[in-house]
């Protein structure tokens, strides 16, 4: 697409953090922690049902991995890493699968 | 113009019924498709005062025959006055919002397949002390599913009326009629809980959720499906390619020849009506001015109406979130999101329908900025203006054998100059008046589900009178002022060659301001009338030159290049890439942004640049050809 060619795909960051739900690998859930964000951003994942201690799925990548759809109770979210990353999550004992 | 929910004065009296209802729900809670099942074409569509959200107000008749009127308020999840949305639909509530009366009831829409997000907001309203019916929309998709609620459970935990609904077939509206005549009957809410945070109401949903033995239904198995392929790492950029030229294709290859067609007959039909009108200035007025000036509005209906049944059909779909998922990663290099793209994209077809396609934006920031951008991209109206020059000025040599002449390298340049200066401006912007830190992208995937006619029909409706009423009257006015600088002053009844007329001074008097851009007066006087749509330009240069542009085309390129210096001319293109000469752009930005405010900025922004970056290619150019 024209869009990508001109400015270039940009480089994967991997930071390995494996609280957040950036970290987490497609299909994989865990449980919603604290986040680490603005009041109003935190409040409207909450108003769309991204409550803490929820099970969370990560459900779907964009095809270039940014961003990514998450699950929460049947509700499907899309953010981008720069907001995932700042989500704690806690991991589950083995990999579960939402719905 | 503000737009007055309900005109004639409250009858104290009376007293018995309801008289202005507001309707609030999250988004995608369905709560526009309710609202367009009960009132149907009985609405009217207005902004309030001083932001740029939008209203719809409605109408329907209570069991006895009353008007009420129902207030369509913006999608909301929460009353925390955080986003202008939600100051909105706050001051409305209350009765603060100046021009709307304080609402008599209010009627709560919620999604019934996400109960638990979506009962935080009916408690916030109940709080409020308004009667208050709360309607579970989606109830065919709850069943279906196999999601299960206690309606009556509901309604006695919370107080007020419940009812599961389904807006796309109309299952238990009959609600809202019983809700209008119930109005005697002064409901009262129970005590709820008073708790201030977020989670704190979530957590009292849930109680409630609980009690009234609430079962959240299965996401959808077709939605699954679907998205494993809309949103699969090849197939899903493979289907958005598809999507995006598609829609690329009907507003070009579609709407474009349409809109010709139209302006044909209204050439036409214009033509005949002066026949039939004795010569003078009568007649100049009505087939010059009044007829032109309504043809140039309907032009961009055809446009507007496909690119909204598009739209349409994508974002009832479902389609449209996944697009703007898989768009967003390139998006968000200039600081907009996926959100953004085909609006943008429609803008390369003509900027107007863009402009208005930008309300699937939910980011206000995001919104103005798209907005601002969008005349930057080639829209169609530049591309006769674009090969005129070109073809005067630029031999076709091929480049790449027969793939690539010279002239199409040129225009592809200026295609490409176009899209940097709109990168470099939403990045400018991005980076400074409409940052937006603190709303990042977020976006809610609903589940795919087939659109409707009536639904599609409505909004082709809506948005067609949104843009003749409000944006029309603007391009009109602006129509007939241009006429008279082109008739005016009148030679013993006849109007004067456009070389004597008010335009033509004005072209004069702007020359020493366009001398430095390479430009006579006569090209001054074309960037004048060109406000008035882009590509008038080359009718004005044939007028001045006495060259009929249609049969003598080579003619008017011969006398351009008399007229300019090859620098000139580069400058001249450049001029028409950055500059905002269109009055319909303006009027719709006007009329989107509800105020003056923004599109003046653009107009001012766009024509600076134009200037600067023409003076500089004229100077630069000038330097190496003489």
């Amino acid at each position: 697409m024209i869009f990508n060619f001109i400015f270039g795909r940009r480089k994967k960051q991997r930071k390995h953090r494996a609280s957040a739900l950036a970290d987490l690998q497609l299909g994989e859930s865990a449980i919603l922690g604290d986040m680490e964000l603005a009041l109003p951003v935190a409040e409207h994942l909450m108003n769309l049902g991204f409550v803490p201690g929820l099970e969370v799925t990560v459900a779907r990548s964009s095809p270039g991995g940014d961003p990514r759809v998450y699950r929460v109770e049947g509700i499907e979210v899309a953010m981008r890493r720069d907001l995932s990353r700042h989500i704690h999550v806690e991991l589950l004992g083995a990999p579960a699968f939402g719905d | 113009m503000t737009c007055h929910a309900v005109a004639r004065p409250r009858e104290e009296a009376l007293g018995t019924s309801y008289r202005t209802i507001a309707v609030v729900g999250p988004p995608n809670s369905g709560k526009t498709t309710l609202f367009n099942r009960l009132t149907r074409l009985r609405q009217k569509v207005g902004n309030f005062p001083g932001v740029t959200v939008e209203h719809h107000t409605g109408y329907v008749r209570d069991s006895e025959g009353h008007e009420v009127a129902l207030i369509d308020l913006p999608g909301v999840y929460s009353l925390t006055p955080k986003s202008e949305d939600e100051k909105v639909a706050v001051d409305v509530l209350t009765g603060q919002m100046p021009g709307t009366p304080h609402p008599d009831a209010v009627i709560v829409v919620l999604n019934s397949t996400n109960l638990h997000s979506h009962l935080v907001l009916a408690g916030r309203v109940i709080a409020l002390g308004l009667p208050t019916l709360v309607l579970l929309n989606m109830a065919d998709e709850l069943r279906k599913q196999g999601g299960h609620v206690d309606v009556l459970s509901l309604a006695r935990q919370l107080g007020t009326p419940v009812a599961l609904v389904s807006a796309t077939t109309g299952e238990g509206i009959v609600a809202v009629q019983n809700f209008l005549s119930s109005a005697t009957a002064s409901p009262e809410p129970l005590e709820l809980p008073v708790v201030g945070s977020t989670r704190g109401y979530r957590e009292w949903a849930v109680k409630v959720g609980t009690n009234a033995k609430y079962r959240r239904p299965a996401t959808p198995v077709w939605t699954q499906r679907l998205d494993s392929i809309f949103l699969h790492r090849t197939w899903g950029a493979i289907i958005f390619g598809v999507v995006v030229v598609g829609v690329f294709q009907t507003i070009f290859a579609i709407g474009q020849p349409l809109s010709n067609l139209l302006q044909h007959f209204l050439d036409v039909s214009g033509s005949q009506i002066g026949n039939h009108l004795p010569q003078g200035m009568f007649s100049s007025l009505i087939v010059n001015g009044v007829w032109k000036g309504t043809g140039s509005v309907l032009v961009f209906l055809p446009q507007i109406l496909l690119l909204f049944l598009v739209i349409g059909i994508l974002e009832d779909s479902g389609y449209l979130s996944r697009a703007a998922v898989i768009a967003d990663r390139t998006m968000s290099r200039v600081g907009l999101n996926g959100k953004s793209f085909i609006p943008l994209l429609s803008a390369y077809a003509c900027a107007v329908p863009a402009i208005m396609a930008t309300r699937t934006i939910e980011s206000k920031r995001d919104r103005i900025a798209t907005i601002l951008i969008a005349p930057f991209m080639t829209c169609s109206a530049r591309l006769p203006v674009y090969t005129m020059v070109i073809a005067a000025f630029l031999p076709n040599r091929p480049v790449l054998g027969v793939f690539l002449g010279t002239r199409a390298l040129a225009m592809l340049g200026l295609y490409v100059l176009g899209f940097l200066m709109a990168v470099f401006t939403a990045r400018l912007l991005k980076s400074s008046i409409l940052k937006s830190k603190d709303a990042p992208f977020i976006l809610e995937m609903p589940p795919y589900r087939w659109p409707t006619l009536v639904s599609l029909g409505l909004r082709l409706v809506d948005r067609g009178k949104a843009f003749l009423y409000r944006a029309g009257t603007v391009i009109m006015l602006v129509s007939l002022l241009l006429w008279a600088a082109t008739n005016f002053p009148m030679h013993r009844g006849q109007p004067p060659a456009v070389q004597d007329s008010v335009v033509a001074w004005v072209g004069h008097a702007i020359e020493p301001a366009i001398r430095p851009l390479g430009f006579d007066w006569k090209i001054g006087v074309g960037l004048l009338t060109s406000i008035a749509a882009r590509e008038v330009i080359i009718a004005t240069l044939g007028t001045l030159n006495g060259i009929d542009p249609q049969s003598h085309a080579v003619d008017l390129q011969a006398a351009l290049k008399h007229e300019l210096t090859p620098a000139g001319a580069v400058a001249l293109l450049v001029f028409f890439a950055f500059a905002m000469q269109c009055m319909s752009t303006v009027a719709v930005v006007r009329r989107e942004t509800n105020g003056w405010k923004w599109p003046v900025l653009q107009f001012g922004y766009m024509t600076v640049v134009a200037y600067v970056a023409a003076f500089a290619a004229y100077n630069i150019v000038g330097h190496f050809i003489h």
